[in-house]
């Protein structure tokens, strides 16, 4: 029995209904494509320069795949090297739990507020509207989470939770909602960027406890990394007493010298850049440089039910670098909101119903047209566009013992299709009966609405008239022609 | 059962499948190819690209060239173990941080600059590592002052990422620093300077 996830990993609605309310937001979709496509060909230049990227990749691959096939035993190693270093290791069956042992860690420290590091595990397992309920404040520090915490918006991209707003918007946000803000505040980046480190300086000086995420873990020496870009990392990571890292158990590599790969993959892969401007490790507890107490909860929350599915667990390779994202159709139109989960794009199309059991989930398979631009890009390679039909095909399964309309549609059509002359009778009737429709749309043999019931079919998709022609009879008309001209050119017929 | 051994029996059950054992391919470089020589000029490309500030010195002027780019006034901050010599052409306030006295955090706020050395430098990402080994003190001493200057003698630098790590003792707190405090978040475009040092000025010694 596989224990699935809980918490920020699934929306009100199914996704192509989320969909249509985000493609109706023109300056969404403007904000999107600017900046996808910035960052796309930010990505391209740096990845070209390195002669031995693929090598990367599939030893990025590999080393991930190694890791979930010994998990149990990485995690108890890294568990059993991070104590010895000096720190506290818990560990989380779901997102309630980790919630649980996080709030009452800040609790004990006798703060009433935290400072935050962007985290996705952290927002994955609702972390703030558990210590807000708790009466424990959590500040976000990220630039682009502080935008979010500060809009009371959700995050819609891995990297960049406030893509979706534009420097205007990000104005507007931080007059109207940021203590201190100036009302003169123009929209140049520098000067939002600026009014950040303001605001936040004095929160990060006067800090006791901080919450992070990882972006990687090693086993052998019980290390954790952040890799960042602002220094609000390092400020949570060095500044107060109390650090309480949370991290996923996919998070794992084997040894320190793993991370010559992955530091390589990620920076070019998520923002463009050689190198991320800082990355943080630390083992434990350091006397007398950064937080004397480490804490470090480690979550399962639907992984290990996502490991159980043999063509399903490459997902938990992941690095969270969202260059799939980036590149991904659908991501660009529809937006970060639209699948619900706090994993969007690509990547959380195979993430989330794997977390959360694809029954909760089911229509997040479908939000692909399966290009393969993800594919392409993973920096470790991921089959996503395998395991979306995959998983397509899972979401299917689980409904097979209930009829439904699109069950007797497709029985009706299998028994239709399953003798030609049965096939031919259906398809000469169903010519007949679009024949006024085919007249009404001119040129145009596709149909955009159908009415109900027949309607489920056309709202993602176009239903095409049927063809004036079918192959069966184009064969058999064109037959004698052919068997004419070969007899009469055998040399032809041969070399064909 | 607990959390810790329920969790650990999942991922068991996960695994009963029996997944087949997964070799690693190690066909990336290792080692960089860049002319030795050419290391620093590859290094201070990389930091020009992030909008630090690169300088050249000899061993023997070096205390005049950081005389220069420091602030005539200070306070300047520096970890207790710098060496004499890179602060003898300074005639600026100096606070020294130690053990027995470590500098308080509205200090390092109030601090115009800080100096330190580095572990190591990797020239294809233009990266400076520091792992709180000599002349570099703790990890916030880098972190609060407005503007970092880091001495790199030219034979600290070495080409890849691999043989970056390969110099460094996981287990001391590391900092990986590429350029100036920077950001993405607004429209995936880059700015420099958000919370860490906004300045950082590298002094490549010969």
């Amino acid at each position: 029995m596989n224990a699935y996830g809980t918490g920020h990993l699934y929306g009100p609605a199914r996704f192509e209904k989320a969909a249509r309310v985000e493609l109706a937001k023109p300056q969404l979709r403007e904000n999107l494509r600017h900046a996808t496509h910035t960052i796309r060909d930010r990505r391209e230049e740096v990845v070209d320069e390195v002669p031995d990227w693929e090598q990367l990749r599939e030893s990025g691959q590999a080393i991930k795949a190694r890791v979930a096939r010994q998990l149990p035993e990485l995690l108890e190693r890294f568990e059993a090297a991070a104590v010895e270093a000096g720190a506290t290791v818990h560990w989380a069956r779901d997102a309630d739990e980790a919630c649980r042992i996080v709030t009452g860690l800040v609790k004990d420290t006798g703060a009433s507020e935290a400072v935050k590091i962007k985290s996705m595990t952290t927002q994955e397992i609702n972390l703030n509207e558990a210590l807000e309920s708790a009466g424990i404040d959590a500040y976000e520090t990220d630039l682009a989470e502080l935008i979010v915490q500060l809009a009371e918006d959700k995050p819609s991209h891995i990297l960049v939770p406030a893509i979706h707003y534009n420097r205007e918007e990000i104005r507007d946000i931080f007059r109207q909602r940021m203590p201190g803000a100036a009302d003169t505040l123009s929209d140049a980046p520098e000067e939002l960027a600026e009014a950040a480190r303001t605001h936040l300086r004095r929160r990060f000086l006067s800090a006791r406890v901080a919450i992070s995420g990882a972006n990687f873990a090693v086993a052998d020496t019980g290390t954790l990394v952040v890799v960042e870009s602002e220094g609000n990392g390092r400020m949570c990571l060095t500044l107060p007493e109390t650090l309480i890292s949370v991290v996923g158990i996919d998070k794992l590599v084997p040894s320190f010298a793993d991370l010559e790969v992955f530091l390589q993959l990620l920076p070019r892969s998520s923002t463009g850049e050689r190198m991320n401007p800082y990355t943080s490790m630390w083992t434990g507890v350091t006397p007398g440089d950064g937080p004397q107490r480490t804490h470090i909860v480690l979550l399962d929350n639907g992984r290990s039910a996502t490991l159980s599915d043999p063509v399903g667990r490459q997902a938990l390779s992941c690095i969270r670098c969202s260059a799939c994202l980036n590149v991904c159709p659908v991501y660009e139109r529809a937006g970060g909101h639209a699948y619900g989960s706090v994993y969007p794009g690509p990547i959380g199309a195979i993430i989330s119903p794997q977390l959360t059991g694809v029954g909760e989930n089911a229509s997040l398979p479908y939000a692909s047209t399966l290009c393969g631009a993800c594919n392409d890009v993973c920096p470790v390679k991921i089959d996503i566009a395998d395991v979306l039909v995959h998983l397509r095909g899972r979401a299917v399964d689980a409904k097979r013992d209930t009829l439904s309309a699109e069950r007797i549609a497709m029985r009706l059509l299998s028994w239709i299709m399953s003798d030609p002359r049965r096939y031919g009778r259906a398809l000469r009737a169903a010519r007949r009966g679009t024949a006024p429709l085919a007249a009404l749309l001119g040129g145009r043999r596709t149909v955009r609405h159908l009415p109900w019931p027949l309607s489920a079919w056309t709202s993602s998709r176009d239903a095409p008239l049927p063809a004036a022609e079918s192959f069966q009879e184009w064969w058999q008309r064109t037959r004698a022609e052919r068997e004419q001209a070969q007899r009469g050119n055998p040399s032809k017929g041969e070399t064909s | 059962m607990n959390a810790r051994e329920e969790v650990l029996a999942r991922l068991r059950s996960a695994l009963g499948d029996g997944p087949a054992e997964v070799a690693v391919p190690r066909a990336y470089r290792r080692t960089g190819t860049c002319d030795p020589d050419r290391l620093a000029e590859l290094l201070a490309d990389r930091l020009v690209d992030y909008r630090a500030g690169v300088h050249w010195s000899s061993q023997d002027g070096l205390a005049e060239t950081l005389s220069a780019l420091l602030p005539a006034e200070g306070p300047l901050v520096v970890p207790p173990d710098v060496p004499d010599r890179w602060l003898a052409a300074y005639d600026g306030q100096v606070l020294v941080d130690s053990d027995d006295a470590p500098l308080g955090t509205g200090t390092l706020d109030g601090a115009a600059s800080v100096l330190t050395g580095c572990a190591t430098a990797i020239a294809q990402t233009g990266t400076l590592v520091l792992d709180g080994g000599t002349a570099q003190g703790r990890r916030l001493l880098t972190l609060i002052p407005d503007h970092h200057v880091c001495v790199v003698p030219v034979t600290d630098i070495v080409d890849t990422v691999p043989e970056g790590l390969q110099r460094l003792a996981p287990t001391r707190p590391l900092t990986l620093i590429s350029g100036p405090s920077a950001t993405s978040d607004i429209e995936l475009s880059r700015v420099e300077g958000v919370h860490g040092p906004r300045r950082l000025d590298v002094v490549l010694v010969r």
